[in-house]
């Protein structure tokens, strides 16, 4: 094999959403001759994100002064909040939460802000790449991280070159800005190598399902902001839905299921689903349409799970570096915030040496910390978590303890020791009928030659240990049907049905035995999302 | 030899294309746009011609506003050495696109012209055959392989009975089908080349074309959802089922 090409920029981030731009801008704002390429692994910018989104616009006002003036396309004041707590066939108005008060918040897709982001960046001279994957990392001869590898494409599927091969380049520079979002596969290898997280405890993770509905003239009341608790989930499993009312008769609508579900038997994508026919929500969507669909995970660890921000060579940035803020069930002005803040140090002192300490004494941080407690708090079901949140929220997080956190694999129980609640769960007429056909609004796109870029470690597992204790519950926690047990010739194995992969990372995280590894595809594969 | 290559900006093939509620288009807000395949394809045969030696240098045209230079840029990082934008305001038709494509092909002057078959968007298939009786040159469409010969091209034809090889004497429009070859990926080092290549702007009026709208559209729909299907136990069963229906 014949040594990379190698290109030299000053700063290389890796990711395209709103940390990694905002990093971006900034940067260039402070100092226009820096050299900052940015890579990201959809085809598209903004293409791979999926957000509710309500958004905080303070980090817009402070790095684009005067973009209320040219809006992103998705873009709707918020009006009012509702917050309900739902039975299987009824609901109760349940008061805002003061942190979900979104007074002076807009309603955003967040994919289409990031697409927005982007030309944006572009104009300050910062090179975008989409369409590449950043797969690997360029290590300095003292350890250091030096750049990233470009994924090789035209790679078949047993690996061997195609006629199309063509070999990655490597990027250098001195500082990578790792805003790969929750579980990013870079991320997650430096974490480990650097030991980030050595004095945090256990990062905790949701998975998050949204759909796009264009729905009848009349029923969407834009600005409209609900959030719901309590049925499809029983009261042990952490989550809720959120519907947002757009514009031009369109809804957004999700449901965020905490990763720390106990039940090897619950599959997250149903009760998306279930929830969807609750009547308040049915009314909402019959006859209506499905315009684009996906999922992804995301962080929920907060406070007591923030990894150190830097190591050498490189930083973490945005919900790479774990910066969500549960309660407020955002994430993206952390993301933005934490972007700048690092173009900031990056502009000062030319080095990653330094960050952590910088991000942790920020506004970013401290806000963090003030709701530390809240979401361990609902480790013992809803309504003990529902009063842990108020003490908190009323005490401001000033009382002298800081809850612990668990890691979400070590969650699941065994078959054998669980049974699964009557969660009062209907017959479904709303699409999509599956997880299949769900996938279809994702547009996801891989080229089946390739390699399979969710590699399972140890296979005999899966048939084995695997089936025995906890049922495959891959087969039920990818939203996307990416895992199916099938019976052949030998008995029964694991399919990875790779092509149907949105990049969502759940399995990575849910996995029980911790064997399954998610790897980026070839550049350019993965959901084509519009307006999530 | 100078290669013309036209291309077009389209709906990604991987988006799901929906009609506008009103029927008066199809709904491209937030939609990803790529270069239309064939013409990737086109692209991709005038860039092997070059580095075969058969050809000097390859222009990639494209009418279209201003975001269509994104798909030019495409070209430019695929390896095209420069490219010319047709400015227009919106779309053209089969008969504009063609009358276009000849004003830049007599400005340019090139022995080859490579258009894809068909754009996906509209799936007209016309501009190719168009420019080619305007230019008053021979034409070979569909292709799935051209071999160029001094003052004469020799091209294997997808046609509805198998292939068939026809020679056509230089300069010619080539149109090209799916399986001629396999599009290369850009190296992300040509797409900062790319950024250095001339790209000119050419707007339809200062080529002395008119716009002419011969087709009128007047709804767009999306196709009719497929009927659920029954599951027949018995031949009689599916001749009922199919009587029943009027089919039989």
């Amino acid at each position: 094999m014949s040594e990379r090409e190698i290109m030299e920029y000053d700063v290389v981030v890796v990711g395209a959403g709103p940390a990694g731009l905002a990093c971006a801008i900034r940067l260039k704002q402070l100092q226009p001759d820096a050299m900052v390429a940015v890579i990201e692994k959809s085809a598209e910018i903004g293409a791979h994100i999926l957000s509710g989104a309500v958004i905080e616009p303070g980090p817009l006002d402070e790095l684009l002064p005067g973009w209320r003036d040219k809006p992103p396309p998705v873009c709707v004041p918020v009006a009012r909040d509702e917050f309900w707590y739902l039975t299987a066939t009824g609901r109760r108005r349940l008061p805002t939460p003061p942190q979900q008060n979104n007074h002076g918040n807009f309603i955003v897709s967040l994919g289409a802000l990031c697409g927005w982001l982007a030309p944006q960046a572009e104009a300050l001279g910062v090179d975008i790449f989409p369409g590449y994957s950043a797969s690997g990392i360029h290590f300095t001869a003292d350890g250091a991280v030096g750049g990233v590898i470009i994924g090789d494409m035209g790679v078949s599927r047993d690996g061997t070159p195609k006629d199309t091969y063509m070999q990655g380049i490597e990027i250098h520079a001195p500082t990578t800005v790792l805003s790969e979002g929750c579980r990013g596969h870079l991320s997650k290898q430096l974490i480990k190598r650097f030991k980030l997280t050595e004095n945090a405890q256990p990062q905790t993770y949701g998975v998050g399902m949204k759909e796009l509905w264009r729905v009848q003239p009349g029923k969407s009341q834009p600005g409209l902001v609900q959030h719901t608790l309590g049925w499809p989930l029983d009261s042990a499993t952490y989550g809720g839905s959120f519907i947002y009312h757009l514009d031009k008769d369109r809804i957004a609508l999700g449901f965020v299921t905490g990763l720390d579900y106990a039940d090897p038997e619950f599959t997250p994508f149903e009760a998306f689903q279930q929830m969807k026919h609750h009547p308040m929500v049915k009314d909402l969507l019959e006859g209506g349409e499905i315009l684009s669909a996906g999922a992804r995970a995301l962080v929920e660890g907060g406070y007591q799970a923030l990894p150190r921000a830097e190591m050498p060579g490189a930083l973490l940035i945005g919900d790479a570096a774990g910066l969500l803020n549960v309660p407020k069930i955002k994430g993206t002005h952390q993301a933005m915030r934490s972007g700048m803040l690092a173009a900031e140090h990056l502009a000062e002192q030319s080095t990653a040496s330094g960050f952590d300490a910088r991000l942790k004494s920020s506004a970013i941080v401290s806000e963090l910390h003030k709701v530390r407690n809240i979401r361990p708090g609902f480790y013992k079901g809803l309504w003990r978590g529902l009063i842990t949140a108020a003490i908190e929220t009323i005490t401001a997080g000033k009382l002298p303890r800081t809850l612990t956190l668990h890691a979400d694999h070590t969650a699941l129980a065994k078959v054998t020791e669980y049974t699964s609640p009557d969660r009062h769960w209907g017959a479904r007429e709303l699409p999509p009928r599956d997880r299949l056909a769900s996938v279809y609004f994702a547009a996801t796109e891989h080229d089946e030659d390739q390699p399979v870029h969710l590699q399972i470690l140890e296979p005999d597992i899966c048939t084995s240990r695997c089936t025995q204790e906890y049922n495959n519950p891959c087969t039920r926690f990818c939203p996307a049907s990416v895992y199916e047990m099938v019976e052949d010739a030998d008995g029964q194995r694991l399919q990875i049905n790779a092509a149907n992969c949105v990049h969502c990372k759940t399995c990575d995280i849910k996995d029980p035995y911790q064997i399954i590894n998610w790897v980026t595809p070839e550049g350019g594969s993965g959901p084509n999302y519009q307006n999530l | 030899m100078k290669i013309l290559v036209g291309i077009k900006r389209v709906v990604d093939y991987n988006v799901r294309v929906r009609v506008l509620p009103d029927g008066s288009g199809v709904d491209t807000e937030g939609v990803k746009m790529s270069v239309n395949p064939f013409d990737e394809i086109a692209l991709e045969e005038a860039l092997r011609l070059r580095e075969a030696g058969k050809a000097s240098e390859v222009i990639v045209v494209s009418a279209g506003g201003d975001e269509c230079q994104q798909q030019l840029r495409t070209g430019l990082a695929m390896g095209a050495d420069r490219a010319i934008q047709i400015k227009t305001d919106g779309p053209l038709q089969p008969l504009s696109a063609a009358r276009a494509l000849l004003k830049v092909t007599e400005r340019e002057q090139p022995g080859l012209v490579i258009l894809g078959k068909q754009a996906i968007d509209d799936d007209n298939n016309q501009t190719g055959q168009m420019l080619a009786a305007l230019w008053n040159r021979p034409q070979a469409t569909f292709a799935s392989e051209v071999v160029l010969d001094g003052e004469k091209a020799t091209v294997t034809r997808e046609v509805d009975a198998g292939l068939e090889t026809i020679e056509v004497d230089l300069p010619a429009v080539v149109t090209v089908d799916l399986r001629l070859n396999e599009p290369r990926f850009v190296k992300l080092p040509d797409i900062m080349k790319a950024k250095r290549k001339p790209l000119d702007v050419l707007p339809l009026e200062e080529l002395g074309v008119a716009v002419e709208n011969d087709l009128a559209i007047n709804t767009y729909s999306p196709p009719p959802q497929r009927q659920k299907g029954i599951m027949v136990e018995t031949t009689e069963q599916l001749v009922q089922e199919l009587k029943n229906r009027g089919l039989l």
